[in-house]
């Protein structure tokens, strides 16, 4: 038996040529026989269809369920409206991160969507705080599946298979309907920098779902898209993985999410911690860098200025999109400005540098 | 995706070919090593003039998942080196034995083409290897 779970897909993945590997507990393809560079344009292009139900799901619910989310995470969530969905993060009390998060705002409960590696973890720190709130918390990610569709064609692929008119389904807002028959959540969300939707629905229906969106996509290209793909993605568009941009030892100013962070609506977890950060930060910032000379800048390779060490390379690759290698790097001020020369150390080489503006590429929904 | 073996060259277990000509020994990866490596994104090549010896990793292949180094299976100078590979790296993906050769050497010993494999060994050692 093999130590990672397998989703309800492991059999389509590797009938489709899915190359699986370990990613947070799990066996997920990191491409398919098309390669991670053509399942990378097919998103910016087309679309792409991505199997991401390890991430996972709780439902909140009660009467003081707003309050607890009010308390447990930055947001003002009494801002948004019933069927909007908005990006926010949990943070332990000294300002460092614990998650990510997505949260969904349905008629009469709240989702959260967390990182698969951080599930358990962020579910006993809810749990934690929970007990003088009257409201619940349900971890419903295993019954609950969860797919992504993204790129400029998702709408017309996804409108083939659901009633349900799409146009009224904006950025950062969900919906309930059939989609090939199937009860979904729709959100028009994503991690692609694309539009695109991610959907939720019963585990057993996976196959039947997956099958149907593949089918229906085939006249616009779409494709099916592995990790690596995700991956290049989310990091042109400059979207923060957990356990690379943020974790335990990042804060939310340095990884520039305090946009995220209300400083009215009350205590939050966290926030006497964060906005001491955003008024008198010392700490590294987060830059985005284009290579100079020839290189790939790769995860955790030393970031210099002369002789000295300043920083570190979270995530860099060549950009399939932009054509350059890129990375993005925490570094201290004044390193930070844009233009800044510096060194990344490629495999203990010095190889040049320059901070350039983020994101690398401006998502489609920022246009 | 079955994965091509020509005879015309021979194979280190390390995965890299080589291709005596009668003058020179033309190296570059197989289709097994291109197929695992995925996207080739980026290479770095020796310079001209090198003298390098068999075994010695003189070739950085950095492909979308990671970067891998490439061995010379026989020592000698480095005579040629494919410079188009700088700014085409996917041609390692779509023509492994071909387009995408890395560097020609002046052999100084031939008798380490001898050591590798041929096309039939190396691709029952490949078969092995994905048993385990």
């Amino acid at each position: 038996m093999s130590e990672y779970q397998r989703t309800a897909l492991y059999d389509r993945h590797v009938a489709m040529g899915g190359r699986m590997v370990p990613f947070a507990g799990y066996e997920l393809p990191v491409q398919y026989l098309t390669g991670p560079l053509a399942e990378h344009h097919a998103v910016r292009k087309a679309a792409g269809l991505f199997d991401i139900d390890h991430m996972g799901q709780f439902i909140l619910k009660g009467p003081d369920a707003e309050l607890f989310l009010q308390y447990v995470q930055p947001r003002d969530v009494g801002q948004m409206k019933v069927w909007e969905a908005e990006y926010s993060f949990l943070c332990y009390s000294d300002g460092t991160f614990i998650d990510d998060i997505f949260i969904y705002r349905l008629p009469d409960e709240w989702w959260i969507i967390v990182n698969a590696a951080n599930r358990h973890k962020d579910l006993f720190w809810l749990d934690t705080h929970i007990a003088q709130f009257d409201c619940e918390l349900e971890d419903i990610s295993d019954p609950t599946y969860m797919l992504a569709l993204q790129g400029p064609q998702a709408q017309t692929v996804l409108q083939k298979l659901t009633d349900l008119d799409l146009n009224q389904v904006t950025f950062h807002t969900a919906a309930r309907a059939k989609v090939a028959g199937i009860d979904t959540l729709i959100g028009a969300t994503g991690y692609t920098g694309e539009y695109g939707y991610e959907m939720f629905f019963p585990e057993e229906k996976a196959v039947a779902m997956w099958e149907s969106l593949l089918e229906a996509g085939k006249p616009e290209g779409l494709l099916a898209c592995g990790l690596a793909a995700r991956d290049s993605l989310r990091f042109e568009a400059c979207l923060p993985l957990y356990g690379h941009e943020i974790s335990a030892s990042a804060e939310p100013v340095g990884a520039r999410l305090s946009w995220v962070c209300d400083w009215d609506k009350g205590p939050w977890l966290g926030r006497e911690a964060v906005l001491k950060n955003k008024l008198e930060k010392n700490g590294r910032w987060l830059v985005g860098l284009e290579m100079v000379d020839r290189g790939v800048p790769r995860e955790h390779y030393p970031v210099a200025v002369g002789d000295e060490v300043v920083g570190w390379v979270t995530t860099g690759m060549k950009s399939p999109t932009l054509d350059k290698f890129l990375a993005l790097a925490y570094v201290p001020s004044p390193y930070n400005k844009l233009g800044t020369e510096l060194m990344v150390l490629i495999r203990n080489k010095p190889k040049g540098a320059k901070v350039v503006k983020r994101p690398f590429y401006l998502p489609a929904y920022r246009r | 995706m079955s994965l091509n073996y020509p005879n015309d060259v021979r194979y280190a277990k390390t995965d890299e070919w080589a291709r005596y000509d009668g003058e020179l020994v033309v190296v570059g990866v197989s289709d097994y090593a291109q197929d695992a490596l995925s996207d080739v994104v980026f290479v770095e090549l020796p310079a001209l003039g090198d003298v390098v010896a068999a075994g010695d990793e003189v070739v950085t292949v950095e492909s979308v998942k990671a970067a891998a180094e490439v061995v010379t299976p026989v020592s000698g100078e480095v005579v040629a080196v494919n410079a188009a590979l700088e700014d085409t790296p996917e041609l390692i993906n779509t023509d492994p034995y071909g387009e995408a050769w890395f560097f020609k050497v002046k052999p100084s010993d031939l008798s380490e083409l001898d050591a590798l494999l041929d096309a039939a060994a190396y691709e029952a050692y490949n078969a092995e290897r994905e048993d385990h």
